[in-house]
């Protein structure tokens, strides 16, 4: 089983973001189940959401705490919440940000990073800071999970309301080109 | 063909609907209940399923309305939690004595204060004794299923009851996982037809009395109690009727749900853990990792909490020798988990008396994991050898 935690910011779609995950991934014969954990829904505040995937069909309904893989959709999340914690050995670490590899604090346990400018594509090709498709793009770039194919299939299931599904496909490509891929 | 799709457990039970094809659905919004109602009347407005839509102003309208049209012959549904349940218990209490075979969700929530929107199961173990038949699922697939069987076990005429379908808010009513969607001929096969008010009716060509006054005149409270006894006869028909009706539902489908409760690696298993839920899954892995370990461990899934499945209960009890009880909520006055007590209440049917302990977790939202499963099983391996804990056991407390 491989654990993955969403971190982001309310309106950004990060439980959106792992949905359209789990759709792609049942789509390519894997199971998953993705839980969101936030409290009041309210735009801003720090969110996450679980996803956990297998070979096999997965039995518990829990939240991860031991992730093999962070994604923060979010370039500031990072300041208010440990995003690593809990970060499993060898753990992949796929970031927004503007920032170079160096100028980033990342946990040991993270032995491979995915970074995408994904605020910069989403001004540029939605016209609003949505990130959570393009960060989709960097995590398939970084780990190779799923494939970009797959993943447009599982948007093109979703009822889209801040950008058109078209936007998010030419998104999800740029955010896939864009990302680089760092192994520590 | 079946389709696989990935919807959360609200949605889940929107299928459930879709399938069941319920002439009636009124909706009212309260977390983390309300995308249920909003799935629902998107079938509706898109043309998917031909039901009437009532959105009213509140839940006590919601189940009031649904009482209307289920004595004109509706099949109804609906979904609610907490508050909003509250908020309906005047109505919630008339269903079942009126006998109607309304089908609810309860997306369950613990109940405040202090304040809290988030998962528990307080809510439904509060009305455990209104009168409604209770099952509660695992899975996002379990809800899809059972709110097409619920239907089937409360119109059976030996039963005559409402149903609640409740499962967890948070990690069900969000949790996104594939759910099998039977074909539509499939359903419709299994729905057959309506038989909802052939007993009580608002009917102009069946003109009748519903709900007439009795007590102090004559045929007074004789009646009423003769009326209660036959409830009682309902609720324990349903038993027999609940099984039958998932065996039928496997045949069809393939889908193959424990009705009553589960026993999970229990035939050679000398203590065991009691979970209802969604806490399940977690508590099976967590028995698995025992038993890889050389523990004899096993798992006893509660599905039908109301009636009380007695005799499934004391078959399963049987087998072991310590048993504990995680709760998602609380027992006020015993100090213990509802579940917890109901258990108690069984032991004078077994040939021997186990030890038994109360565990409560996952209150408001809270995860139960399986290291916390793993502390339930070490502490009935405890009471099986006789170091039996003497109070609850608070699981995610803060110290």
């Amino acid at each position: 089983m491989y654990e993955i935690r969403f971190h982001g910011r309310g309106g950004q779609g990060s439980v959106m973001g792992a949905q359209m995950l789990n759709k792609a991934l049942l789509d390519e014969g894997k199971y998953a189940v993705t839980i969101p954990a936030f409290g009041f829904e309210r735009r801003g505040a720090p969110v996450q959401a679980y996803l956990k995937f297998d070979d096999k069909v997965i039995r518990q309904h829990t939240n991860v705490r031991f992730p093999h893989c962070v994604i923060c959709i979010d370039p500031t999340v990072p300041n208010t919440v440990n995003i690593f914690e809990g970060m499993q050995d060898n753990g992949v670490a796929v970031l927004c940000t503007n920032k170079s590899l160096k100028e980033l604090k990342l946990d040991p346990k993270v032995k491979k990073v995915g970074l995408c400018n994904a605020i910069n594509i989403a001004k540029e090709v939605i016209g609003r800071t949505i990130t959570n498709t393009i960060m989709l793009g960097a995590f398939i770039k970084t780990t190779g999970f799923v494939s970009l194919e797959s993943l447009n299939k599982a948007m093109g299931e979703m009822a889209f309301r801040d950008a058109a599904l078209e936007k998010n496909i030419v998104a999800v490509k740029k955010g896939f080109e864009e990302t680089q891929v760092y192994e520590l | 063909m079946p389709k696989r799709i990935v919807v959360d457990g609200n949605e889940a039970a929107a299928y459930g609907a879709l399938l069941a094809k319920p002439d009636m659905c009124a909706v009212f919004p309260i977390t983390p209940q309300s995308s249920v109602g909003e799935k629902v009347a998107t079938f509706i407005a898109n043309g998917d399923l031909k039901a009437d839509l009532l959105d009213v102003e509140g839940e006590h309208s919601v189940l009031s309305m649904l009482q209307g049209g289920a004595l004109a012959g509706a099949r109804t549904f609906t979904a609610t939690c907490g508050q909003g349940l509250a908020f309906m218990f005047e109505p919630y209490f008339r269903s079942p004595n009126l006998r109607l075979p309304i089908v609810m969700c309860i997306v369950c929530r613990d109940g405040i204060t202090p304040q809290c929107v988030w998962g528990g199961q307080q809510d439904a173990m509060t009305v455990k004794e209104v009168g409604w038949i209770q099952m509660h699922c695992e899975n996002n697939q379990e809800i899809t299923d059972s709110i097409v069987m619920a239907y089937r076990i409360g119109e059976h005429s030996d039963v005559m009851l409402p149903v609640n379908v409740c499962f967890d808010g948070n990690f069900l009513s969000y949790a996104a996982e594939p759910v099998e969607i039977v074909d539509e001929e499939i359903a419709d096969k299994f729905m057959g037809e309506n038989n909802v008010n052939w007993h009580a009716a608002l009917d102009p060509e069946r003109p009748m009395a519903i709900d007439p006054l009795t007590g102090m005149t004559a045929p007074g409270g004789e009646a009423f109690a003769r009326y209660r006894e036959g409830q009682c006869k309902g609720m324990q028909n349903s038993l027999r009727v609940i099984p039958e009706i998932h065996k039928e539902w496997k045949e069809l489908t393939g889908h193959d749900f424990a009705p009553l409760i589960e026993e999970y690696r229990l035939d050679d298993a000398e203590h065991a853990i009691m979970t209802i839920g969604s806490m399940t899954g977690a508590g099976k892995d967590a028995v698995d990792v025992a038993r890889d370990k050389g523990k004899k461990v096993g798992l006893i899934k509660v599905k039908t909490f109301r009636p009380w499945p007695l005799k499934a209960m004391v078959s399963a009890l049987s087998k072991i020798k310590a048993l504990s009880v995680v709760d998602r909520s609380v027992n006020f006055g015993w100090n213990c988990g509802p579940l917890y007590q109901e258990v108690l209440a069984t032991l004078p049917f077994l040939d021997k008396k186990i030890p038994l302990v109360s565990l409560i977790g996952g209150l408001a939202g809270t995860d139960l994991t399986i290291d916390h499963m793993a502390e339930a099983i070490k502490t009935a391996e405890d009471a099986a050898q006789g170091k039996v804990a003497e109070e609850t056991i608070w699981l995610n407390k803060m110290y």
